[in-house]
């Protein structure tokens, strides 16, 4: 489902690389997880396949169904069926969550050629939806992610990523500012995503998150490039081991 | 969001430079010759059959204007305006004063219809029903949905064409009500008494350089009055329409509230798209008796200008309202998107005890438009509270300037004034401006003061395109909810027409 080929790519304004020749295989139905220390370029590869400007791909290829998209925009590529889960959601003031969630599904239907939602099969999804995250609908009425707290915040953002059903979900730290709790709502509505069609990618700094979201696959990112890669099991090697090693092995 | 959705279809089916409403109106006019001297005021109060009073008051007015200077403290610039160069009246032929709308050239309706301005009473009171509505059950998605659903609610019109007022809807029925509602003309010969007692009152006749030019020449605009006691039936509304060449327009709108009357009242401008600048200098003014509310609401649309700065309206404006009696209270509401240069600030003169002010303002500008706009809010009277909130968004290359004054009399014990500026910048080559004046002469006053500026962060559009919605929509959607604390005040059937306007006229702004 999604193929990157020796990508490299660096920051607009001035011209740091941060991604080094990366290459990465997932497949439909598979659950990657992207782990690296502080610095490895992971957030920067879930911008990259979101289509952020600020970053400027100088080689390489991402493609998506066989397809490249790399001449996409970000909303073209969320309309293919793109997601990425923020770690720090954007607050969109005066546009109620709700409000939101209706622009954006119907802005994606159209994009496809369909119709938009209806309000009573909208407001249908929507509660079903919101009832298992545990999300009310007073805080839907509230405007996007103002003043929400960060598990607030991150429950709003799995809620989209179920609405908006793509077939690739990146999510970045989505376990930070989580207390266990709200960790296990999260991770429950990620789990009840996984389907033999849709590929999920998880970026985590720690084992904690792959505990709830069990992995096919994990691949260690340092310097722009994926070191090792291997089953669950590398994370736990590397919850207990750091990533010293695998870094002096890779070197 | 329908409305934002309707805003983007509607961006991509004109260009840049297409303003939907710049096309022409041919029509045989009658005219003064250009210029302004004594016989044209002379000629205009003819026109309007106007008793020696009027004209006495028309002509000392331009003794006075002959004497006054242009202001230059705004933060706008354009040519020196040759006031000899405008026709100061031109009036659709065959229009001595219609009484039904049978009487009216078809060409004008044809206009007024294409500006989408209910003049056809009977489809009003048909209550045509705008299909495709859906109730929401929670109510959480009843924005933009239950305003279109009002679109059967009755509004009365007059419609004023140039320098004569064409035509007014539901007279009759407002009467019934005691409401006489009309043009400032008819006023003049059917209620001498009350436009006596209060033209010149809120704003006086050589208030400032362009209210006086207004007191000399104004050819129409609306008159309102709601005796105690009465609460309008229905909203009254309206348009202006500046067709001729040239030709600056002058309107008068004068709206009396007696004690515990209540009314809300809109005014809806726009002009062909022409090269050449015109003048556009109204007064407005509002008056407020002990318990009463008017409720003013602004939706301003003329022509801005093309992309490169060239042509459009300079609109120089002077509205004033007067909370005269006790626990009065006077609204305005304005959402600016037209007009080349913008010199703009609705007032209240909080006089009466418990008296109340409001101005909600939402001020776009694009291209090379320049908007300096604000509000006073002087209060006199004690308890008297005032909020003042403005939400300006520029940008292309425009100047957005927010301009306000607040301040308490030494008797304005415990006065009150919130004030919130929040400005919005869209792109970098365009300028967002602060300017209050707060002065306190007592010391139980309690005035607060807010203000931001912010840029659509590409942080912001980044997340919104991320989930699926197109750059355009994005923005929309962004600004959109800028604006909403504003939008929330404006009647329903406008909210969505301004929510519109506003993605129109910042379309192109992207890029």
């Amino acid at each position: 489902m999604l193929e990157i080929k020796n990508l490299h790519a660096r920051i607009a304004d001035e011209g740091t690389e941060i991604i080094r020749g990366l290459n990465l295989t997932v497949k439909a139905g598979e659950v990657a997880a992207i782990m690296g220390p502080n610095g490895s370029g992971k957030s920067t590869l879930s911008y990259i396949l979101a289509g952020r400007e600020d970053y400027e791909v100088t080689e390489g290829e991402i493609l998506f169904n066989g397809e490249s998209i790399l001449e996409m925009d970000p909303a073209e590529r969320a309309a293919s069926g793109i997601f990425l889960a923020f770690q720090y959601p954007m607050e969109i003031p005066g546009v109620a969550t709700m409000e939101f969630l209706k622009v954006a599904m119907n802005a994606q239907r159209k994009a496809r050629g369909e119709e938009p939602l209806k309000i009573p099969e909208l407001l249908k999804r929507v509660k079903e939806a919101s009832g298992a995250l545990n999300i009310d609908m007073a805080m839907l009425k509230r405007p996007l992610n103002v003043g929400f707290s960060g598990g607030e915040k991150k429950r709003a953002e799995i809620l989209q990523m179920q609405l908006l059903e793509p077939k690739l979900c990146v999510l970045d730290e989505t376990d930070s500012g989580l207390d266990i709790d709200a960790l296990k709502i999260v991770s429950d509505g990620v789990n009840a995503l996984r389907s033999p069609d849709r590929a999920v990618v998880v970026i985590t700094h720690y084992q904690r998150l792959l505990e709830h979201i069990v992995p096919d696959s994990v691949h260690v990112l340092y310097k722009g490039r994926i070191i090792k890669s291997g089953d669950k099991s590398l994370a736990m090697n590397l919850e207990e081991n750091g990533y010293a090693g695998i870094i002096g092995e890779a070197a | 969001m329908p409305a934002v959705q309707e805003t983007i279809d509607q961006v991509r089916l004109i260009d840049v430079d297409q303003y939907k409403y710049g096309f022409e109106t041919s029509i045989e006019m009658d005219k003064a010759p250009k210029g302004l001297n004594e016989d044209i005021i002379r000629f205009i109060s003819a026109k309007k059959d106007e008793p020696q009073w009027m004209l006495d008051w028309r002509l000392d007015a331009f003794e006075r204007w002959k004497t006054q200077e242009e202001p230059d403290w705004a933060r706008v610039d354009y040519p020196k305006i040759d006031f000899q160069d405008i026709y100061y009246y031109a009036a659709p032929k065959s229009t001595p004063g219609p009484t039904s709308l049978a009487e009216v050239d078809p060409e004008l309706l044809r206009t007024y219809e294409k500006l989408g301005i209910p003049l056809r009473e009977q489809e009003i009171l048909a209550g045509v029903k705008k299909p495709g509505h859906e109730e929401s059950e929670d109510g959480v998605l009843a924005d933009s949905e239950s305003q279109s659903a009002n679109g059967g609610r009755r509004v009365a019109v007059d419609a004023v064409f140039d320098s004569v007022s064409v035509v007014t809807t539901f007279k009759k029925e407002l009467a019934k009500a005691g409401v006489i509602f009309c043009s400032i003309s008819e006023a003049i010969r059917e209620y001498p008494d009350l436009v006596k007692k209060y033209l010149g009152s809120v704003v006086p006749q050589s208030d400032n350089y362009y209210a006086t030019l207004n007191s000399a020449v104004f050819t129409d605009g609306s008159f309102v009055f709601v005796p105690k006691g009465v609460r309008c039936p229905m909203e009254l509304s309206t348009y202006f329409r500046i067709n001729e060449k040239n030709t600056g327009q002058f309107e008068r709108t004068l709206i009396i509230a007696e004690e515990g009357a209540y009314v809300s009242y809109l005014e809806g401008c726009t002009a062909p798209q022409r090269d050449e600048n015109q003048l556009h200098a109204a007064v407005v003014e509002l008056v407020a008796l002990d318990d009463a509310e008017i409720k003013y609401s602004t939706v301003q649309n003329w022509y801005p200008g093309d992309s490169q700065g060239k042509g459009g309206i300079y609109n120089f404006v002077t509205k004033r309202g007067d909370c005269r009696g006790d626990r009065s209270k006077i609204s305005w509401t304005q959402v600016e998107t037209g007009s080349a240069i913008t010199w703009k600030y609705p007032s209240c003169i909080l006089r009466g005890d418990d008296s109340r002010g409001e101005f909600y303002s939402i001020a776009v500008s694009n291209g090379y438009q320049q908007i300096d706009s604000g509000t006073k809010m002087l209060h006199l009277g004690k308890n008297t509270s005032s909020r003042i909130i403005s939400k300006g968004i520029a940008a292309g290359f425009s100047q957005n300037t927010y301009r306000g004054q607040v301040s308490a009399h030494r008797k304005a014990t415990n006065a009150r004034n919130f004030t919130q500026c929040d400005s919005l910048l869209i792109g970098d080559q365009c300028g967002a401006h602060t300017v209050p004046y707060i002065e306190a002469k007592n010391a139980t006053t309690q005035f607060e003061h807010e203000a931001t500026t912010s840029k659509i962060s590409d942080d912001q559009k980044f997340y919104v395109m991320q989930r699926g919605i197109p750059e355009e929509e994005a923005i929309a959607l962004i600004v959109n909810g800028f604006v909403k604390d504003v939008i929330q005040e404006l009647p329903m059937e406008f909210a969505v027409e301004a929510q519109k306007l506003i993605g129109i006229s910042l379309e192109g702004s992207v890029g």
